[in-house]
């Protein structure tokens, strides 16, 4: 009983920087912007929070300056594609090698530094409830944020005003300027608030999976956030799926190298990308639900016709 | 203040200007609008109609001028701006949003916080007073053009603005839907409103307008009274010189000509929930006649347009027949490869690729068809051939433009329309299939392109051509087909369609029954 909970709190683990950094993303790329850079700030996120936190002793204080650090860095590609209109694909992929480059510059002084885990929940009376105590009550607190964070994200795109004008840009910014709408400032907070979310998830990484500082310690994990989020079609409720997915097959594969089953290390490795993509593909079928969520005007530079 | 007012017009405009580039688009513009009045703004395409009313609008900045609003100074810098000071406006180039449902795309332009189940409520009941039914949950993506319009001039009246800006709101609805239309407008002008009114059939401009300001090459070449012109004199103050006349010969015999193009039994399942299925449809095009296609929006038009065209295969092969083969399996290039071309609905990014420039978007259409004067060996584009071919068709067509190769997305509406029907005709194509031939072109444009379809005819072709505007069916047809609801009518001749037979048909009448319905409505 105690391996199966031990399991599912590692999963969960595993899927939330996923999660929170998709979700982030999920609201860039509604807004029309084609944010590559995740890796990037993600990275970011993950030296400036285990600075910080090295530096105070206060692993809180480590989780806000991860978040800034994330909205800092994705402040840099909204002036560049937003005001500058820069083309967004080479300026994201440009984000990811700079954060990937200064990150490791940055964090020289951390590297084999013990760092401070922020700690689990602890609830007296709730968390000690067997089994589902310490799932719902005992974990971090940044799984607790994800979870809230895509409700709100859901309920914000489609129940409100702001994030119906929000999709509208993302479907199309002309028109949307037409009516009147701010596009480019719609697009640089959505891009601030995907690089903040972006900065958590780096966080998370520094500050609960391993709380210490490791070079490229997000390893590839921005990329597959951006992957959900299209394989999710641009559905909050499909990119926590997702994550999860990913997170769970990701566990499983690595308790069956543990166990030696006789299968290609290489093979077991490549199934939580496979099972991902197979999983949300089969839910995505309805073409009709796709092209709805699709932002039409993803990755294209806004120029306003004056 | 309220003495005040009613002594100012509404809008004062003076010396307004706008240069793109080398092009002046306007040219101290002039114009006044007062309370209560609709006023016709009108001229040909590239005329600079759109460009003033944009800087009206907000939508584009002037280089110089000034705009007075109820006699006061005011800089529009953006629509938000013109929403505020009560301009309100129904774009030509539609600026809706195709993923989202009319009622959230209703819901955009309001600036009040109330919830979108209430706007779709005032929508619906907004629409039905108006007579412009509309469905607030469907997907806008779904809706054919005539339904799109519906929602933007929805859209601008739940703004309860002062000025209505209408960028050529009729060219897509039927005689019946324009009537009720203009009722609208009217109720709108006894309530105080002002209306401005972009548009292109004169017959309507004197119907409803007060006052008319003309404009030519940028400039304001004159100020009328359109009840006390013709519809020629207006067209003169336009053009600058006489519009010819659409001139249609009769034919002789042509039940024995040969059918170019053959509908047999024709059906097709709704391709999403929203859209219309096509229920056996029979049709034959002989060589040497214009068969029409008239029809409420949304009626199935758009559906047989792409099955006719080829962009949806069908299941029967003999169900679309081009010079006596079986077409219905082949794609839109197979089909061209059988002689015959088409002109889709809409011009930007359906017709013509919006980025690329009017040659690149003739080699598009026509690498097949014409492999060996536009590709070389080795699949190497031949570029001064091309070129030499877009600028035939540039002049043959009379098409205005800036630069000598442009962008498509940077020539007017009609201009563009012109470069594609151009584009097709100049193939000498023996099948021609047109959507909405003449949509948002102006009368000359129009004209020019109505006897280039018919004179296509006369040489031996087959010619089909689906419009909402009943005026140019009736101008062009040899013989008038009706769609509704997914089936199509026989064909009637023109020599006993009239107006109330096919507007009959057009709202679903059964053929035999329409005296009938007359007598009783």
């Amino acid at each position: 009983m105690d391996i199966t909970v031990n399991i599912l709190l590692t999963i969960a683990t595993a899927a939330t920087p996923l999660l929170i950094a998709a979700i982030g993303e999920l609201v860039v790329e509604r807004s029309g912007v084609l944010n590559l850079g995740v890796e990037g700030m993600m990275i970011m996120g993950a030296v400036g929070g285990f600075g910080a936190s090295y530096l105070t002793g206060s692993p809180w204080i480590g989780l806000l300056a991860a978040i800034a650090m994330g909205a800092v860095f994705s402040l840099l590609f909204a002036v560049m594609t937003l005001s500058l209109a820069t083309n967004q694909v080479a300026t994201g992929l440009s984000l990811t090698l700079l954060g990937l480059g200064l990150s490791g510059m940055m964090g020289t002084r951390f590297v084999g530094q013990p760092g401070e885990r922020l700690p689990n929940l602890d609830i007296p009376g709730l968390t000690s409830i067997p089994v589902i105590g310490r799932l719902l009550f005992g974990q971090d607190p940044i799984f607790y944020i994800s979870i809230a964070l895509t409700a709100a994200v859901m309920w914000f795109l489609f129940k409100t005003r702001t994030g119906l004008t929000l999709r509208s840009i993302g479907d199309s910014h002309t028109s949307a300027h037409a009516l009147g709408i701010h596009v480019i400032r719609y697009r640089y907070l959505a891009v601030i608030f995907g690089g903040a979310c972006a900065g958590l998830a780096g966080g998370h990484l520094s500050l609960v999976y391993t709380p210490q500082w490791v070079e490229n310690m997000s390893a590839g994990r921005g990329w597959i956030a951006l992957a959900l989020v299209v394989f999710a079609s641009w559905r909050p409720w499909r990119v926590l799926a997702g994550a999860y997915i990913f997170g769970a097959v990701w566990i499983g594969q690595l308790h069956a190298q543990a166990f030696g089953i006789p299968v290609p290390s290489q093979f077991l490795s490549s199934l939580p990308y496979l099972a991902t993509v197979v999983v949300l593909v089969l839910i995505s079928r309805n073409k009709r639900l796709t092209m709805m969520n699709t932002p039409a005007s993803l990755g294209q530079p806004f120029v306003p016709d004056r | 203040m309220s003495a005040n007012q009613n002594d100012t017009n509404l809008l004062e405009v003076r010396g307004l200007t706008k240069i793109f580039g080398t092009l002046t688009a306007c040219d101290h513009i002039d114009l006044d609008i007062a309370r209560g009045e609709i006023h016709a703004l009108l001229g040909e395409n590239g005329a600079g109609k759109s460009t003033l009313v944009k800087m009206l609008f907000g939508s584009l900045e002037p280089n110089s001028g000034e705009i007075f609003w109820n006699g006061q100074a005011v800089r529009i810098s953006s629509p938000g701006v013109a929403k505020k000071l009560g301009i309100g406006m129904v774009f030509q180039h539609f600026s809706l949003f195709e993923a989202l449902t009319a009622a959230e795309n209703i819901a955009l332009s309001l600036d009040d916080g109330s919830p979108i189940s209430s706007i779709a409520a005032k929508a619906r009941a907004l629409s039905f007073s108006y007579g412009l039914p509309l469905d607030p949950e469907s997907l806008v993506g779904d809706l054919s053009v005539g339904e799109r319009q519906r929602i933007e001039i929805i859209r601008c009246l739940l703004q309860t603005p002062q000025l209505i800006i209408l960028d050529e709101p009729t060219s897509v609805l039927t005689p019946q839907e324009a009537d009720k239309l203009f009722e609208t407008l009217e109720r709108l002008r006894s309530e105080g409103k002002s209306i401005l009114y972009i548009s292109h059939r004169l017959e309507e401009v004197k119907r409803i307008c007060d006052r008319a300001t003309v404009l030519r090459h940028g400039k304001v070449v004159g100020h009328c009274n359109p009840r006390e012109e013709t519809a020629s004199s207006l067209a003169r103050m336009m053009v600058g010189n006489e519009v010819q006349a659409v001139v249609r010969a009769p034919v002789e015999g042509i039940d024995k000509a040969q059918p170019l193009l053959e509908i047999r039994n024709l059906s097709r399942k709704p391709a999403t929930p929203f859209s219309i299925p096509l229920k056996g449809i029979n049709l034959n095009v002989r060589a040497g006649e214009v068969i029409g296609i008239a029809g409420v929006a949304g009626n199935g038009q758009g559906e047989f347009f792409e099955s006719v065209s080829g962009e949806v295969l069908q299941q029967d092969a003999a169900s679309v027949r081009i010079r006596g083969k079986d077409a219905g399996g082949l794609t839109i290039t197979g089909r061209r490869l059988l002689g015959a071309a088409f002109v889709p609905e809409e011009r930007l990014g359906h017709g013509a690729a919006p980025r690329m420039k009017l040659s690149e978007n003739l080699l598009l259409s026509r690498h097949a068809t014409d492999g060996k004067a536009f590709v070389g060996a080795g699949g190497m584009v031949k570029s001064a051939a091309i070129y030499a071919a877009a600028q035939r068709i540039i002049e043959a067509m009379d098409v205005r433009k800036s630069v000598p190769d442009p962008e498509a997305a940077a020539l007017s509406g009609g201009n563009l329309q012109k470069f594609i029907v151009g584009r097709e005709l100049d193939r000498r194509p023996s099948v021609m299939v047109v959507n909405q031939p003449t949509w948002g072109v102006d009368a000359g444009a129009a004209a020019h392109i109505r006897q280039a379809l018919i004179e296509l005819s006369r040489s031996g072709s087959a010619v089909l051509v689906i419009s909402q505007d009943l005026d140019e069916l009736f101008e062009i047809s040899d013989a008038i087909a009706v769609m509704h609801n997914g089936e199509l009518s026989k064909p009637m001749p023109i020599a006993e369609a009239t107006f109330e037979k096919v507007g009959l048909l057009m709202g679903g009448a059964e053929p035999g029954h329409a005296e009938h319905r007359l007598e009783t409505a």
